[in-house]
């Protein structure tokens, strides 16, 4: 049995909270799960909350990219909320600044943005 | 080269010695007499001639790198050390050690007069010697320059970046001086830190006091910038100077992405309208 990150339905949004260390096999589940969740749901927007991650290398972020860039594709927005500053610095060097992803400071915040329209 | 003799004359004519240098340090071109009292110089001289006739006794005088030469390299160290924070230039410190030749290579011409050979030979070991402690001096004299830039640099480090918060939701961080790698990830960091603190949607760069911007400086900035987006807050860059507005136009820095602002004032204004603020003035109603 694979261990799995659980995704949260609520009215229109997609709520997930990552709370273990990512590793490789477990953002490509995500990603799995999230995908055929959006289609199955018909979610208008995906709430990823990353505030207990510590850490991420270029490949985590280039997954994280990638769930935003697809969910587009669904028509459903994305919003990564809490990033840690560590974790922020690390993928600027990396040179993954996410120019597609939404952000914002924390989960109250994040569900602003998604519900604005 | 060889100063086999150079113990036997220190132990002879140390007094004249002392005296002849004492007075060519008076008179000489290193001579500061506003700077250091007489007093104190021969008391200094005569330690140092001390110091001098216990390790040249070792018959080690070609590398002073040798352990008999360690008393006397620390009683250098501490004199220059002393003389720099009292205003003496390099050379004038150095000049401290040079000036002994004149009265020793003297006296090692009037002891050797019988044989002229031994007494080149002599000259040539003494000079070497004193040679090398002398430019010792102006190492020393340079390292504790370098430790005071250093020590100055670490404060500066710690002074000079202070996030304040301007309003709920709005922090800004003014800059001021130069911009290199090491403190652009302090600043880095402490802004992003500040944001997750008082949980800010805005982040105000102030660069009025930034000197030049250049692209590695620009490059810093966008990181920055970056950063902060990625945690969820946007970033407003103020006080870019015309002169430097050219400058980052040449050099094809691209800043589109970024919301930049001529003056904190208009940047601020803008972030509070956007946290959905409204700045109205009081009308006073005349009677």
């Amino acid at each position: 049995m694979q261990d799995r990150i659980p995704i949260l339905h609520m009215s229109n949004f997609l709520l997930v909270t990552i709370q273990v260390d990512m590793h490789d096999r477990l953002a490509l589940q995500l990603q799995d799960d999230l995908t055929s969740k959006i289609s199955a749901t018909g979610a208008r927007g995906v709430l990823i909350d990353i505030s207990s991650l510590e850490m991420v290398d270029s490949f985590i972020g280039r997954v994280l990219g990638n769930i935003s860039s697809m969910s587009r594709v669904l028509d459903a927005k994305t919003v990564v909320v809490g990033m840690q500053p560590a974790v922020a610095i690390t993928l600027v060097e990396l040179g993954l600044s996410l120019p597609g992803i939404l952000t914002a400071l924390n989960v109250a915040k994040g569900m602003e943005l998604l519900s604005r329209d | 080269m060889s100063t086999i003799r150079l113990p036997e004359i220190l132990q002879k004519a140390k007094a004249q010695i002392l005296e002849e240098w004492v007075k060519q340090q008076m008179s000489g071109a290193g001579a500061r007499a506003d700077l250091i009292k007489d007093g104190e110089l021969r008391k200094q001289s005569e330690e140092f001639l001390n110091n001098f006739q216990r390790s040249a006794q070792s018959g080690e005088t070609e590398n002073i790198q040798l352990p008999a030469w360690a008393p006397t390299l620390e009683l250098i160290a501490d004199l220059t050390r002393q003389r720099e924070r009292m205003g003496f230039s390099p050379s004038e410190t150095a000049l401290f050690i040079f000036s002994l030749k004149e009265p020793l290579l003297a006296q090692v011409r009037a002891e050797l007069k019988k044989d002229p050979e031994a007494a080149i030979e002599e000259s040539m070991g003494i000079s070497a010697l004193l040679d090398k402690l002398g430019l010792y001096t102006t190492e020393i004299y340079q390292a504790s320059r370098e430790e005071v830039i250093r020590r100055q640099q670490e404060e500066l480090l710690e002074l000079s970046t202070p996030v304040v918060k301007m309003w709920d939701g709005i922090v800004a961080l003014p800059l001021i001086g130069t911009l290199d790698s090491a403190r652009t990830s302090v600043v880095m960091e402490s802004l992003l830190q500040r944001i997750v603190e008082t949980g800010s949607e805005i982040a105000i760069i102030d660069i009025t006091g930034v000197p030049t911007v250049d692209t590695l400086v620009a490059q810093h900035l966008l990181k920055t910038v970056a950063a902060a987006r990625l945690m969820g807050a946007d970033c407003i860059i103020s006080g870019i100077r015309p002169q430097i507005a050219q400058t980052m136009v040449h050099l094809a820095i691209d800043l589109s992405a970024v919301t930049t602002k001529a003056t904190m004032a208009e940047a601020l204004k803008t972030a509070l309208a956007r946290t959905g603020h409204r700045v109205v003035k009081d009308v006073v109603l005349k009677a």
